[in-house]
C-alpha cells in the first residue's frame, strides 16, 4: 500500500518538476522553419522541389550542358522535303527544321523560359505587394481607389493584356516580362489586401494597438508577415503561369526576336508546320513546358500546405 | 524590479483615483440601422491599489467599457460620449497620438485569449522588448535584459530561453503570464484585464488571479477586472459594479455584495453559481432567459422581463425617468424598484413570482 503511495507520489513530483517545459530540441523554432520541416516529409514537394532544381541547374550551366552549339546547323544538309532527321549518333534527339541539335536549343532554351517566368513574378509581386500593402494598411478612401484600379486590371483577360502590352512596349524580351508581370499584379495586390485585413481586426493587433504600438509598427511588424503566406504560396504557383505565358506569348510571336536566344514557346511555334513531318520538335519543348509548370504547381501546393496553421503538428 | 522602483507616493491608497469614468456613453451606429447603445451612462473610478470588477453576462456593456477607456474603439461608426479621465487627463476625444503614448505606457489591458493575443510569428522576446522600446528610451540590449527580468518576475521559468521561443510553444498560463508582463512592463497606473483567466483552466486561473494581486495591487497600480465569474470577484475585487444592458444595476463592496445583493439580478447571479456544499443532485438555479430579452431602459428596468420579482411599475417609466441609480446605503448603489429584502421573505418572493 505504502509502496505503492511513494511511487504515485514520485510520478506527481516528476510530473510537477516537467510542467510547464516544452519538450527538449523544441526550443526557439520559428514558423518557418517548422513550415519547412514539414515540408521536407512530404513526398509531393520533394517531387516538385526535385523537378524545379532540375530544371533551375540546367539553366544555370546550360553552356556547358549542352552538347553542341544550338544555333550551328550541322544536320542541314540532310534535310529534305517530308524528312527531318530523328536521333542519330551524336544527336539523341534529332535536328530542328533548320538542322540545328534539337537538345541543345531545349538546354539553352531553359534559360530564357525560367528567366522571364522568375524576373516577371517577382515584378508581379513586388508592386502588387506594394499596392496590397497601401490598401491593406491605410483602408478607407486609399484602399478604394486601389482596389478599383486592382478590379479593372482583373477584368481583363490576362492572355489579352499581356498582347496589348507587349506589343505596346515592342518587341523585346524586357517588354514580354513586364506584360506578364501586369497580369501577376492584381492578383498578389487582392491576396495580400484580403489576408492583411483579416490580420487587423485580430487580438495580436488590438493587443499590440493597446500596448501603444506605433501604426507603422503594428502593420510591418505584426500584421505584415502574417499575412504573407498565401502570398508565398501564390508566388509559386504563379511562376508555372508566368513560364507558360511566356510559352504562350513567343508563340504567337510576340516574344524575343532575337533568334540567337532559344525559347520553348518560339521553338513550339517553329514546329507548327512540321507536327506532321516530326511531331517530337513539338512535343520535347511542350513537355518541358508541362514538367517545369507541374513542378512549381506541385511545390506551392505543399508549401500552401506546410504553411497552412490547419495542417500544423 | 516593478514593485522596488516604485516611487515612495505609488502605494497610497488614500489619493485621487487613478482612473474616473463619469457618464460615459457608447454608441455604435450603422447605416441604415438604428443606433446601438452598447454603454449608457457608466460612472465608476478606481484609486491605485485598488481592484474594481465590472460583472456582467456576455453583451453586457462591459467589454466596450474598457475598450472605450483605453481609446481602442474604431473612430468610424462609434460615438463616445461622456467622460474618462486617467490621473486627471481626459481621454475621450484626445488625439490619436496622445492615446498611443498613454497606452501601454500609463494604462495597458490584458484580453481574454492570451494564444490569439501574442503575434504567432514573432518571438515571445520581440514582443516584451517592443513595448519597452516604444515607450522607454532603451538601446535593445537593455531592453532584452529588462524583458528577461519582467518574465522572470510573471513567474515563467528559464526567461532567457523563452525569449525566443514562439507564442505556439508556450502553455496557455505562460503566455497569459508573457501578456501580462508586456502589460506591465512600463509599470501602468492603470491595468485593465478583460476576464484574464476564462481561456485557462482552472488551476492555472488561481495562479494568474494570485499573480495579478501581487504585481498590481500591492505595487499601487488601479486594476479593473472585467469578468462574468464571480469566483474572481471574491478572489480579487475591492469594489464591484454588476452591470445590465449596458448600465450599472448594482455598486457594492465585494464582501457586501455577497451577502447581500440587493438587485435580483445579482441575487440570480449568485444563485446560479454551482455550489461545491450543496446537496448532491439539488437542481442549478438559472435566470430566465438571455441577455437578448431586454427592453430598452427608457422604457423601464431592462431586467424586467427575466425578473422574478419585477411587478407592475418596473416596465414603466415613473415622471420622465427610467430606473435610477440610487443610493441604497453606505457604499452601496442600486438601479431597482424592488429589491431583494432582508432577512428574506421565501414567501414573498414566491408570491411576486406567481403573481407574473
Amino acid at each position: 500500500m505504502t509502496a505503492i503511495g511513494d511511487v504515485r507520489r514520485r510520478r506527481i513530483d516528476e510530473l510537477a518538476a516537467r510542467a510547464g517545459q516544452v519538450p527538449e530540441g523544441e526550443g526557439g523554432v520559428s514558423l518557418t522553419r517548422s513550415a519547412f520541416r514539414r515540408l521536407r516529409r512530404n513526398p509531393v514537394a520533394i517531387l516538385g522541389a526535385v523537378i524545379v532544381l532540375v530544371f533551375l541547374v540546367v539553366a544555370a550551366f546550360a553552356p556547358l550542358l549542352a552538347p553542341r552549339d544550338p544555333l550551328a546547323q550541322t544536320l542541314l544538309s540532310e534535310i529534305r522535303p517530308g524528312f527531318i532527321p530523328g536521333a542519330t549518333a551524336g544527336f539523341p534527339l534529332g535536328a530542328d527544321e533548320l538542322g540545328r541539335d534539337l537538345l541543345s536549343r531545349l538546354v539553352v532554351g531553359s534559360r530564357q523560359s525560367l528567366l522571364i517566368g522568375v524576373v516577371s513574378t517577382v515584378l508581379g509581386v513586388v508592386v502588387g505587394m506594394a499596392l496590397g500593402v497601401l490598401a491593406g494598411a491605410f483602408g478607407g478612401w486609399v484602399d478604394t481607389v486601389v482596389m478599383r484600379f486592382i478590379d479593372i486590371l482583373l477584368s481583363i483577360p490576362s492572355l489579352l493584356m499581356a498582347i496589348t502590352i507587349s506589343v505596346l512596349l515592342g518587341q523585346n524580351q524586357y517588354a514580354l516580362m513586364i506584360a506578364i508581370a501586369v497580369t501577376q499584379v492584381p492578383v498578389f495586390a487582392r491576396l495580400l489586401r484580403g489576408s492583411m485585413l483579416a490580420q487587423r481586426g485580430s487580438d495580436y493587433a488590438l493587443a499590440a494597438q493597446a500596448l501603444g504600438i506605433k501604426r507603422g509598427r503594428i502593420v510591418f511588424g505584426h500584421v505584415l508577415p502574417n499575412s504573407l503566406s498565401p502570398v508565398i504560396v501564390q508566388a509559386t504557383l504563379s511562376l508555372a503561369t508566368a513560364i507558360i505565358e511566356a510559352a504562350a506569348l513567343s508563340f504567337l510571336g510576340l516574344g524575343d526576336p532575337d533568334l540567337a536566344r532559344p525559347e520553348w514557346g518560339a521553338m513550339l511555334a517553329n514546329a507548327q508546320p512540321f507536327l506532321s513531318v516530326r511531331p517530337e520538335l513539338a512535343i520535347y519543348p511542350a513537355l518541358c513546358i508541362i514538367v517545369v509548370a507541374l513542378g512549381f504547381t506541385l511545390l506551392g501546393e505543399s508549401l500552401r500546405e506546410a504553411l497552412d496553421p490547419k495542417f500544423r503538428r | 524590479m516593478i514593485i522596488e522602483d516604485l516611487p515612495p507616493d505609488a502605494a497610497d491608497r488614500s489619493g485621487r483615483p487613478v482612473l474616473e469614468v463619469d457618464e460615459l456613453t457608447v454608441t455604435f451606429r450603422r447605416r441604415g440601422e438604428q443606433p446601438t447603445r452598447a454603454v449608457d451612462g457608466v460612472s465608476f473610478a478606481v484609486a491605485p491599489g485598488e481592484t474594481v470588477g465590472l460583472v456582467g453576462e456576455s453583451g453586457c456593456g462591459k467589454s466596450v467599457t474598457s475598450l472605450a477607456v483605453m481609446g481602442l474603439l474604431p473612430r468610424r461608426g462609434v460615438e463616445v460620449g461622456g467622460s474618462v479621465r486617467l490621473d486627471g487627463q481626459e481621454l475621450v476625444g484626445a488625439p490619436d497620438r496622445t492615446l498611443r503614448g498613454l497606452r501601454g505606457a500609463d494604462m495597458a489591458m490584458v484580453f481574454q485569449d492570451p494564444l490569439s493575443s501574442l503575434n504567432p510569428t514573432v518571438p515571445i522576446g520581440t514582443q516584451v522588448t517592443e513595448v519597452l522600446l516604444e515607450h522607454r528610451e532603451l538601446s535593445r540590449k537593455d531592453a532584452t535584459a529588462q524583458a528577461t527580468d519582467l518574465l522572470d518576475r510573471v513567474g515563467i521559468p528559464d526567461p532567457a530561453r523563452r525569449l525566443k521561443e514562439y507564442p505556439h510553444q508556450l502553455s496557455g498560463g505562460m503566455r497569459q503570464r508573457a501578456l501580462i508582463a508586456m502589460a506591465l512592463a512600463c509599470r501602468p497606473r492603470l491595468l485593465i484585464a478583460d476576464e484574464p483567466t476564462t481561456a485557462l483552466d482552472v488551476t492555472i486561473q488561481a495562479q494568474i488571479l494570485e499573480l495579478l494581486r501581487e504585481l498590481v495591487v500591492d505595487s499601487g497600480t488601479a486594476l479593473v477586472m472585467i469578468t462574468h465569474d464571480l469566483g474572481v470577484v471574491a478572489g480579487l475585487c475591492d469594489r464591484v459594479h454588476v452591470m445590465y444592458s449596458g448600465r450599472i444595476i448594482e455598486s457594492a463592496d465585494r464582501h457586501e455584495l455577497f451577502a447581500r445583493p440587493r438587485q435580483p439580478y445579482t441575487g440570480g447571479l449568485l444563485a446560479s453559481v454551482p455550489r461545491l456544499d450543496g446537496v448532491r443532485g439539488a437542481p442549478l438555479h438559472p435566470i430566465r432567459g438571455s441577455a437578448r430579452d431586454v427592453i430598452p431602459w427608457a422604457e423601464g428596468c431592462a431586467f424586467a422581463p427575466r425578473c422574478d420579482h419585477a411587478q407592475d411599475d418596473c416596465l414603466t417609466e415613473v415622471a420622465g425617468s427610467t430606473v435610477p441609480l440610487e443610493y441604497d446605503g453606505p457604499g452601496r448603489e442600486l438601479r431597482c424598484r424592488h429589491p431583494l429584502e432582508y432577512p428574506r421573505s421565501p414567501a414573498g418572493a414566491t408570491a411576486a413570482g406567481a403573481a407574473r
